[in-house]
């Protein structure tokens, strides 16, 4: 379970965007995490919940949007979405496929009061 | 009053950062660098151990064996002839961070090194989200784990560029499916590099002492034999 790592990072760069930004409370984090981040959401919020208790951040939502993973066939072209992590090409089946989304894990906005 | 900040910054920036730097100084003195992910058990420091022994007179190679805790298997790498080991004793962390390699790299003399590989440490989840600033992820599995391992942790398969299947002395002593182990990993990621070897006989493992010397040669920028 790396996830109360992530949460640290999380809380750091929250951290100094509140020194930069000058605001004194943050509601809500809200969160873009890729399906094949290797980050489960659920053990995420329970490490950032016990990470931040009793801190400025107590409190603070995360809000966790998923991103599907989406691949590019390198043999022609077409993009699709991964479904059940089949890595193939449903137009040509080929195997040769770039991941396109799905790998991320980013802070996208905060909900500052 | 409510308001939104936009923020659009990886959550791992810092670690991608020093993971960039040593990308950028391996390169530059073309060093190859490998990282070497699976389970407990499967048999990273074994292959590790071998290689060191059979190729320890052609190659240079620099070893960072990481662990939860003990140094054991950094001890196992020094008695097989590394010269160069460093442990990273984790203290309970269930992975390695581009700022321990970090650490450990600022303190080594690379000069001649030809490959470094680092051993982190045995899990499939948590170090793949960790650059540790390598060319390539190796991606271990044996046979006497389920063969339905690289559709349990397709995170770590997908980033992985070489599969290596060990113990395949002990295949037929398990369920453990040979044909099924490679399907699996082939429908989460078709251009891996696979070898099937057994650390404890030695079988298989030419294949795979060739392909590291061809690829120290590729990163060196000279054509490799063979190839």
């Amino acid at each position: 379970m790396h996830e109360l790592s992530i949460a640290r990072e999380i809380i750091a760069i929250v951290d100094a965007e509140m020194e930069k930004g000058h605001f004194d409370r943050v509601k809500a984090i809200h969160l873009r995490i890729g399906a094949l981040s290797g980050v489960d959401p659920e053990a995420l919020t329970f490490g950032f919940e016990a990470a931040t208790m009793d801190t400025r951040l107590g409190g603070a939502k995360l809000v966790i949007q998923q991103v599907p993973v989406r691949a590019n066939c390198r043999a022609c072209g077409h993009e699709f979405t991964v479904e059940d992590l089949v890595f193939l090409c449903p137009q040509c089946q080929s195997i040769d496929v770039d991941v396109t989304q799905g790998q991320e894990m980013l802070i996208d906005h905060l909900v500052v009061d | 009053m409510e308001e939104n900040v936009p923020i659009e910054k990886k959550v791992l920036s810092e670690n991608d950062k020093l993971a960039a730097a040593i990308r950028e100084m391996l390169a530059e003195r073309k060093i190859l660098a490998l990282n070497l992910v699976s389970s407990p058990g499967s048999g990273k420091t074994s292959l590790l151990e071998r290689t060191l022994k059979t190729l320890g007179d052609r190659l240079n190679m620099v070893l960072i064996a990481g662990d939860v805790q003990t140094e054991n298997d950094a001890q196992r790498l020094m008695r097989a002839g590394g010269r160069m080991v460093r442990p990273i004793v984790t203290g309970g962390a269930c992975h390695l961070d581009a700022k321990m390699v970090t650490r450990v790299l600022d303190d080594l003399d690379l000069t001649g090194t030809d490959v470094l590989f680092i051993e982190n440490v045995g899990n499939l989840v948590c170090p793949s989200s960790y650059d540790l600033g390598e060319d390539m992820k190796v991606v271990l599995i044996s046979t006497t784990e389920g063969d339905d391992k690289p559709l349990k942790y397709p995170a770590m398969f997908r980033r992985s560029s070489v599969f290596v299947i060990n113990k395949i002395d002990l295949l037929g002593q398990s369920d453990f499916e040979l044909a099924q182990v490679k399907e699996n990993a082939r429908q989460i990621n078709g251009n891996l590099t696979t070898f099937e070897v057994s650390c404890r006989t030695g079988e298989g493992l030419q294949a795979w002492y060739q392909w590291l010397e061809d690829q120290v040669a590729l990163k060196k920028g000279i054509r490799p034999t063979g190839l």
